[in-house]
């Protein structure tokens, strides 16, 4: 398991990862954590020219408060993530689903934002990403811009980040008072990839569900929000009877796989169970 | 009791639970892989693999990797086609066994993806690998071969051109003609009820955590290998006969060996490959696989499709076991492949009274990688027909599956006893297993839960699965091997060499590659010479410091290899009692031996030690005449019987009717493997074999694409579950002393493997009986569950398509239809 031999660059800071990144040209990739990166090269199955290592950057760590977001480095760890206040206090569902991705292993040296730039369909984080209206932050040549993560993340493998772009941070919104969330995974093994996932996030007062937000994993080439739901929800009645007649309309608009761990038939039918379990679990029923 | 036999007992080793002494050596990376082996001037092999299932090599050319950076020396098969002769099968299991031949490396034609086409050699291992993309091969296609059925069908596509069909051989036994039972005919003709299935054994990859690794040193004439191999003295006796070079001028070693499961009982292509580029180069050469090549090449386990038919008396007696096998060989005969479902042949009728039996088993050529021994070999696929399709009987009877199973097993006053397959079981208590192993779940209380989910209709359904097995381990005597056309013995040997100190040096042939043997041993030689367990040494897995030997495997170590350690010890304390009377100036039968102590009965005080006679044995000052100075001893032991070790293993599953995922929340086993040397590894054997056996009820399953590529080619894909998917198990044991070797011992290696796959595929269709479904195929995932319910039947074929999958799930009874027969 040896990889093809590429030239490997370590920058100091953002800017000099962009650079790199520039000058090395198309053929250049992005190391972050490897949990994805390293296997597609020891198979052999990719021959990028040059590594631009982003893992010495100290400005790309950390979890900070920016009022009302949270800001998370994109080189934090999961594990980082997972056993950080600021997450737990604001983003708990993406603590939940942080704490679902793989194993303890990989989540030491797995990072948030190689996984959402890696923009695996079966990886939990997109979708978490896409239920928390995250927003992207990304650095390039020109400077910096912001993508909301339902622009980012654009087909299979593929995102919005430009040959010579980073992901610096993901600035994700405090969940305020009234909301709730719950992360529902379905896999065969502890440590293996979804085979349909749910982020529900969701705001409730007096008996009634006033918004929610779903994000879906693997039902796609791309994480997706299933908006039949969630326009389903809204104002439905916090009941298990309501809320399964919303959730069953959770394949709706989306192309689910069939591959070795699953057929689409079989997918679609897990959205929906997994999305009225995650729903309900988020309302507290 | 005297006070020197209280002594003797408090120190008795065997049974105790001693904690592993090889552990802290291979728990701290202070382990000797072969992989860590470097020795000077020594190249790196990397192999370049085929990509086609099935294709003629029209050309191929390994001149372009010859000119790359580092690279030495580069190879096809076509420039070792004189001298690489044919990977071995030791099993020609019928006379007319049609057997292929197997290059090491693919000379004219491939036959399965990952088979070896050639291979660099480079002064490292990045260069070699670097440079086996610049070799350049052009396969032309032929049709692939995949499924058994049609392999074996009239005029279909062949494996291999100079073959007849893709037929290896046809194994028939039948208790009418073999005269240990009544004829099968009268059985099937007289059958008050019928029950037929057709069930899958899924290919599995034994997932050794160590990949295989082979260094090869020229010497001379000669050559040493190291290999993480099982079978260090097999493999130097197969390679000396595959490369003719004289045996006496092969030595292997097997140094620390990362688990096995059968997976290493193999001589390899790459051990060979290996061995002729070393020799041609005159340099040490080492090849190390990638996990990637261990999934693809290394050799895989079961994959059988099995007709089972069972016949009953309406009361539930059963009257006849009828059994066809179709066992896919894959592309190549490998070791002892043909052998393997051979194996099963005496265990079908496990532990009922089955009046007449037929086996009748045909091996089958694929395109696909060979199979050979994994965990269980040939008993875990028979003991998991037998027990799904006495629960499919006790449905059909309207009967409970436990209560039909007590109306026809062994009784325990039947022992010993003979079965219908002829062999002759030792001992055993299946009531006794048994009433421990219910009272353990609390089992009326489970049926009672299970009956309130089955009224309330709840999403969760709970399902209770049943085992009841047995097994044949300690291979083997050495003429029923004969008898079964095995080209070998099944004896194994011991050495003990008593050191001037008085320390133990126990030398066996038995090559442990996780068991525990030395701490095992230890604990054998400790009592039976009364020297303390730390005063002993196991040495072994060097064919040049443990030459004889025939290995590990078939739970065969300590029922065969630690009996040749008692013999070997019982010659040491004879011969010591000489030199003892000599000193006390008594005679030999006056003397006492206890607690590593002759003493003079009758005369208090006094005496000598083992210690005291080894010293006086080493400087032979004062020896009997006619004494030779050495207490040192060696004994062959090839066991008259095997022995059957058996158990009750119940399990207790949820199923999610919604998803289809099932969990199982308790998992009881009570094994009898006779008497305990150590409960401690013991207890490691039985978890390690409940998790293997479990994943091929649940996760586990070898895919091939239907151009023959296989699409579960890494642990993402190929699911080994972890401890967090496994139940916390409760084991227990009762005790029926083995009556066919002096420690009453059974073997307990394979144990957990070969009982636990049935029990959790019992529990799951249990759990789904009220929807109508009376088979799901292993494994059990979620998708297959949930399509059973949907469907009232597991008609699934496997989730992705294009895969090769079998779909037969079929069932007839006296008055229902007919199903699919082979």
């Amino acid at each position: 398991m040896i990889p093809a031999s590429f030239d490997y660059v370590r920058p100091a800071t953002a800017a000099e990862a962009v650079q790199a990144l520039a000058q090395a040209g198309e053929d250049a990739k992005v190391l972050a954590g490897g949990q994805s990166l390293l296997p597609i090269l020891r198979l052999r199955l990719a021959y990028p020219s040059t590594l631009v290592d982003l893992g010495r950057i100290d400005e790309l760590t950390g979890v900070s408060d920016d009022g009302d977001a949270i800001v998370i480095g994109a080189m934090t760890t999961h594990d980082a993530v997972l056993h950080d206040p600021l997450v737990a206090e604001h983003a708990p569902l993406l603590a939940q689903a942080t704490r679902t991705v793989a194993d303890r292993q990989v989540r030491h040296l797995g990072t948030f934002g190689g996984s959402l730039a890696h923009a695996d369909p079966a990886g939990d984080l997109p979708a978490v990403a896409l239920a928390l209206d995250a927003e992207l932050r990304v650095l390039g040549e020109s400077g910096q811009r912001s993508v909301p993560a339902r622009e980012f993340f654009l087909d299979y493998l593929t995102t919005a980040l430009g040959p010579a772009e980073i992901l610096t941070s993901i600035r994700i919104p405090k969940l305020g008072a009234g909301w709730f969330c719950h992360y529902e995974k379905f896999n065969r093994v502890a440590q293996a990839w979804s085979i349909v996932g749910v982020a529900a996030v969701v705001r409730r007062s007096d008996g009634r569900i006033d918004e929610a937000r779903i994000g879906l994993t693997n039902m796609g080439s791309t994480p997706l929000r299933a908006r039949a739901v969630e326009q389903a929800l809204a104002g439905a009645e916090v009941s298990v009877a309501a809320v399964t007649e919303a959730c069953a309309r959770a394949a709706e608009a989306t192309t689910p796989p069939s591959d070795l761990s699953a057929r689409a038939d079989y997918r679609e039918h897990l959205a929906a169970v997994l999305s009225r379990r995650a729903v309900l679990a988020a309302a507290g029923i | 009791m005297t006070a020197v036999e209280d002594r003797a007992e408090d120190r008795a080793e065997i049974g105790r639970a001693r904690r592993r002494k090889e552990d802290r050596h291979l728990l701290t990376g202070a382990t000797t892989w072969t992989d860590n082996l470097t020795l000077p001037g020594m190249l790196h092999l990397a192999i370049l693999r085929s990509p086609m299932a099935h294709a003629r090599i029209r050309s191929i050319d390994v001149a372009p990797a010859r000119h790359r950076p580092g690279v030495v020396a580069a190879f096809s098969g076509r420039d070792f086609a004189d001298s690489q002769g044919t990977i071995p099968c030791a099993w020609p299991v019928t006379p007319d066994m049609v057997n292929p031949g197997h290059p090491s490396l693919a000379v004219e034609q491939v036959n399965h993806v990952g088979e070896a086409v050639a291979v660099v050699a480079a002064r490292d291992k990045a260069s070699a690998q670097d440079a086996l993309e610049a070799i350049e091969v052009e396969y032309e296609p032929l049709p692939v071969v995949l499924d058994m059925p049609t392999a074996l069908a009239e005029g279909s596509d062949k494996v291999h051109p100079h073959t007849e069909s893709n037929r290896s051989f046809v194994w028939t036994f039948e208790s009418g003609a073999a005269g240990t039972g009544e004829p099968i005919s009268d059985a099937l003709a007289s059958a008050e009820v019928t029950v037929r299935r057709r069930f899958i054994q899924q290919r599995l990859i034994p997932s050794f955590m160590e990949p295989r690794s082979t260094v090869v040193q020229p010497t001379g004439d000669g050559f040493t290998m190291w290999s993480a191999t099982q079978i260090p003295h097999i493999l130097r006796t197969m390679l000396a006969l595959t490369l003719d070079v004289p045996e006496h001028k092969v030595r292997v070693v097997a140094p620390d060996v990362g688990g096995g499961f059968g997976g290493k009982l193999q001589v390899t292509p790459e051990e060979v490959i290996t061995a002729l580029v070393a020799r041609r180069l005159g340099k040490p050469a080492k090849y190390t696989e990638t996990r990637s090549e261990s999934l693809l090449s290394a050799h895989h386990g079961r994959d059988q499709i099995q007709d089972i038919t069972v016949t009953a008396r309406r009361d539930g007696t059963v009257t006849g076991l009828d059994v066809h096998l179709l066992a896919d060989m894959g592309a190549y005969l490998r070791l002892v492949s043909p052998g393997v479902p051979i194996l099963g042949a005496f265990m079908f009728n496990a532990i009922y009274k089955f009046p007449a039996y037929r086996f009748v088993c045909e091996g089958v050529f694929t395109n696909k990688t060979p199979t050979d021994a994994y965990r269980g070999a040939g008993r875990p696929e028979a003991t998991f027909a037998v027990e799904r399709i006495m629960d499919e009987l006790a449905h059909e009877l309207g009967t409970d599956p436990l209560e039909l199973r007590r109306k026809n097993w062994i009784r325990h006053e039947e022992f010993p006893f003979t079965t219908v397959a002829g062999l002759t079981y030792d001992s055993g208590n299946y009531e006794a297993a048994t009433e421990r192993a219910l009272e353990l779940i609390g089992w009326d209380e489970l049926k009672r839960e299970q009956a309130e989910r089955r009224e309330r209709h709840d999403p969760v359904q709970l399902g209770l699965g049943i085992s009841t097995f047995t097994e044949m381990c300690g291979l083997a005597p050495s003429r029923v091997l004969g008898s079964l056309d095995y080209a070998a013995g099944g004896w194994e040997n011991a050495g003990i060499r008593v050191l001037a100190t008085g320390k133990v040096e126990v030398v066996t042939g038995a090559s442990a590659h996780g068991q525990g043997h030395e701490t095992a041993w230890s604990q054998i030689v400790a009592d039976q010479l009364g020297v303390p367990f730390e005063d002993v040494e196991v040495i072994h897995g060097d064919t040049q410091s443990s030459p004889k030997g025939l290995d590990t495997y078939g739970s065969r170590s300590l029922t065969v290899g630690g009996i040749a350690v008692v013999k070997a010890a019982e010659k040491v304390v004879a011969k010591a009692r000489r030199i003892a009377a000599h000193l006390l100036e008594a005679s030999e039968d006056d003397l006492d031996f206890a607690g590593g102590k002759f003493t003079v009965r009758g005369v208090p005080g006094g005496g000598k030690t083992i210690q005291e006679v080894a010293f006086a044995a080493f400087t032979a000052h004062d020896l009997p005449d006619g004494i030779e100075p050495s207490l040192d001893a060696d004994a062959t032991f090839d066991p008259e019987n095997f022995s059957f070790p058996h158990g009750t293993h119940l399990c207790a599953i949820e199923v999610d009717t919604e998803t289809g995922f099932a969990k199982i929340r308790k998992y009881i086993c009570v094994d009898d493997i006779g008497q305990v040397i150590n409960p401690l590894i013991v207890e490691g054997q039985v978890h390690g074999g409940l998790a293997q056996g479990i994943a091929q009820a649940l996760y586990e399953e070898a895919v091939y694409d239907s151009d023959g590529n296989l699409t579960t080619g890494t642990f993402v894909d190929y699911l080994v579950p972890s401890a967090s998917d496994l139940p916390s198990f409760v084991t227990d044991r009762t005790t029926s002393p083995s009556t066919t070797n002096p420690l009453g011992v059974k073997g307990v290696g394979e144990a957990g493997t070969i009982a636990s796959t049935p029990a959790v595929v019992n529990a799951v269709v249990d759990a789904l009986r009220p929807f109508g479904v009376d088979d799901v195929q292993m494994p059990c995932t979620p998708e297959r569950i949930w399509r059973a319910i949907a469907q009232g039947a597991e008609k699934s074929d496997r989730a992705a398509e294009g895969t090769v999958a079998y779909g037969g799930a079929s069932t007839s009874t006296a008055d229902g239809s007919d199903g699919d027969q082979l």
